[in-house]
């Protein structure tokens, strides 16, 4: 009896070492070489793979970062010290890249945009806008159905009385949102430009206001009272120029004639986390 | 009702609801509209390019003028339902929810015709010229789709087309059109499908209806010998009349995924388009004017209209008495792939078939809820898919897998979102995917 428990162990403590011998070999001479930088790398970076870099996830990023394929300003997640950590650690330049947040064009909540019809249907703004234009009687306008609020990683969309709004805050200019607007909607804009044009619609001014209460209609106001080149004048339509944005005292000044010049506003009205639940 | 002595086809799977709304304009005869003041005429109807506007503001019109030319081989001719003055070319509502250009035609009251084109001798002249003639009538298929007639009749050469198949299933609930166009005007839908058999240069044209329209094929196989049409009865189940279906019922074949009929030797025509056919090509009448079924339980009297091009809704919904009671949805076409509009200063087009209204009562409100897994989507597919499946994925935008497992071959009929208990927006959900799926097809192609 005795005898069997102690041959049983010699020769499982014996498979043991053989195998843990050749583990080691192999270990030894097929090691894949590894830059320990990675690792340190990966530590630093926000490791929520959201893909605002441009690369698979983060640690996509970290090899491309280490290769010198990309700058670490490029995370539009990390903060500013994480950024100089970042370029602490490989040795370079922070590289320049303007954080930027995005901007949802269209001011019209169910307040202030006229519904055309009762939608019953999938929750999602492609679906609603196949069936008859949409909801909403702005064929231009915001869907209010959410798609970019479940696209966003980071939770800082919302929808307040069925308008997608940013929080700046949150928003960290990944631009996952941007694709999936079916109407072209979200831009991503520097983050110090704090006035947009909450409007995005080409038709003429009196087709908006049929179903808007606050279109832009085109009257320039806000041209005349900033620097020449901050805005853009497309027909009916005014664009903020993102290159050279006005300041907000425009607002004050334009006094604009029906409030689609606004600076960033809405987001105060919803809660972190819990942005598309409420609003259905 | 004595057996009829006909065969009697059909698809598998499908669905049939228990009281198809037939009843209540199937035995009302067709009634010719009176003229109004204004027509406005769409001027992308049919599928493919929208034909070039030929007219100006302010130019006086007879009826049946050309007023837009077809801007290539996939499109259609339009032509003025009466005579008057062109008021303008303006943006209207349009019946997909968003504006369409269409020409304001102000009537003088005269009803005048125009010059037309002779009428043809359709025994004696070729293929060819009846296909010109049809194009240059404006002829699109009336059924729904508005797929311009010449195109159909011009499938490419190396694939030999044997059989002609006049649609008069009528398999969606409500409609009565094609029924009473088969009952009323038995003669012109045979002429129209010789006509059609002729134009494609096919030896078997036959005539294929859902035998709750039994008058219809009584009608139809008491004349069928004389043009040499064949008439097959259908089991009535919907989409019995989707073409894919259709096909199957009546041949056998099975069209490939993604091809057309002319891949498996079939053509097929609406009977609404074979009467226009049979108008076009023995007097020359181009098509200005259609037979439609404005029905519904809040319509005073429904019934079926034979109806200009370019008639608003709300005036046709006028001649049908107006409505009892605050509809809750208006519906152009039929309840299971028609198109609910926003507005009823939609104008009828060509492709018309029905003007529906739905009481508040029959549409369904409810929250989608979580799929059973109980499999009725299943049985009452048409293209043997597997709705439920598809389904969920689309919902976890797993838009790969719905693509692998053939979303793109749903022909959207609706019978199983009809079917599903847990009332799920099946259908809604399909579209999304093909709509994704189309946009990352393209962006790869770039």
């Amino acid at each position: 009896m005795g005898s069997t428990i102690f041959l049983s162990a010699v020769v499982l403590i014996g498979i043991g070492l053989i195998l843990g011998a050749a583990i080691g070999v192999v270990y030894k001479f097929f090691e894949v070489p590894v830059d320990p930088r990675v690792e340190l790398l990966l530590e630093l970076l926000p490791g929520v793979n959201c893909g605002g870099c441009g690369r698979a996830g983060c640690a996509d990023f970290a090899r491309a970062l280490i290769g010198g394929e990309a700058a670490p300003a490029k995370c539009p997640v990390a903060s500013q010290e994480v950024v100089a950590q970042l370029a602490q650690v490989l040795g370079v330049e922070i590289g320049r890249a303007a954080k930027q947040v995005a901007v949802i064009l269209c001011g019209g909540d169910l307040t202030h945009a006229k519904g055309q019809m009762l939608y019953n249907g999938v929750d999602d703004c492609i679906s609603a806008s196949q069936v008859a234009g949409g909801p909403k009687g702005c064929r231009y306008g915001c869907l209010g159905m959410g798609s970019c609020a479940r696209a966003c990683p980071f939770e800082a969309i919302g929808i307040v009385n069925g308008l997608a709004v940013v929080h700046n805050e949150y928003c960290v200019g990944c631009g996952k949102c941007v694709d999936v607007c079916p109407r072209g909607l979200v831009k991503l804009v520097p983050v110090d430009a704090k006035v947009h044009i909450y409007c995005k619609s080409p038709e003429k001014a009196p087709a908006k206001m049929k179903v808007c209460d606050i279109p832009c209609i085109g009257c320039r106001k806000c041209v005349k009272a900033a620097d020449e080149g901050q805005f853009t004048v497309n027909g009916f339509l005014v664009e903020v120029n993102y290159g050279d944005y006005p300041r907000p005292d425009v607002i004050e000044k334009a006094k604009c004639p029906k409030n689609c010049l606004q600076t960033c506003r809405g987001h105060e009205e919803f809660e972190y986390g819990k942005s598309i639940g409420e609003s259905a | 009702m004595k057996p009829l002595k006909i065969k009697i086809v059909s698809f598998k799977k499908g669905v049939h609801p228990r009281d198809d709304g037939k009843s209540l304009s199937r035995s009302s005869a067709i009634r010719t509209a009176p003229l109004l003041e204004r027509y406005q005429v769409i001027v992308g109807q049919n599928i493919g390019l929208p034909p070039r506007v030929v007219v100006k503001a302010g130019e006086e019109v007879k009826k049946g003028q050309l007023l837009a030319e077809p801007s290539g081989f996939v499109s259609a001719a339009l032509h003025s339902p009466t005579s008057g003055k062109i008021e303008g070319i303006i943006d209207i509502p349009g019946p997909m929810g968003i504006p369409a250009e269409a020409i304001s035609i102000l009537a003088d009251g005269k009803d005048e015709w125009g010059e037309l084109p002779p009428p043809l001798d359709w025994q004696t002249v070729s293929g060819e010229t009846l296909k010109a003639r049809i194009q240059e009538c404006g002829i699109v298929g009336m059924g729904g789709a508005a797929f311009p007639s010449h195109v159909k009749l011009s499938p490419p050469p190396e694939k030999k087309v044997d059989c002609m198949i006049i649609n008069g299933a009528e398999c969606e609930p409500y409609l009565t059109a094609d029924h009473r166009v088969m009952l009323e005007e038995t003669e012109k839908v045979l002429l129209g499908a010789a006509i059609l058999g002729k134009a494609a240069g096919v030896k078997n044209t036959v005539v294929a209806i859902e035998v709750n329209k039994a008058d219809a094929i009584e009608a139809l196989l008491a004349r069928s010998g004389e043009y040499r049409v064949g008439v097959v009865g259908m089991k009535v189940q919907y989409p019995q009349g989707a073409e894919k279906q259709l096909i199957y019922a009546v041949t056998g074949r099975k069209v490939p995924t993604g091809g057309l009929p002319a891949d498996v030797g079939c053509i097929v025509q609406n009977v609404g388009t074979a009467v226009a056919v049979a108008d076009a090509v023995t007097g020359g009448v181009p098509l200005i004017e259609r037979v439609t079924t404005i029905t519904g339980e809040p319509v005073v009297t429904p019934g079926n209209w034979r109806l200009k091009v370019g008639t608003p809704v709300v005036e046709a919904l006028k001649l049908a008495g107006g409505v009892k009671r605050d509809p809750g949805k208006l519906i152009l076409g039929g309840p299971m792939m028609g198109f609910a509009q926003r507005s009823t200063d939609v104008p009828v087009m060509k492709n018309t078939s029905g003007i529906l209204l739905l009481d508040k009562a029959a549409i369904s409100q409810y929250q989608a809820s979580p799929c059973i897994r109980c499999g009725r989507c299943v049985d009452g597919c048409a293209m043997q898919l597997l709705p439920s499946p598809l389904s969920c994925m689309i919902e976890a935008d797993r838009f790969q897998d719905a693509y692998e497992n053939n979303v793109m071959d749903c022909i959207e009929c609706g019978s199983c979102s009809f079917a599903c208990p847990a009332r799920r927006p099946i259908v809604q959900q399909i579209r999304r995917a093909k709509a994704e799926i189309r946009n990352s097809l393209n962006h790869k192609k770039k």
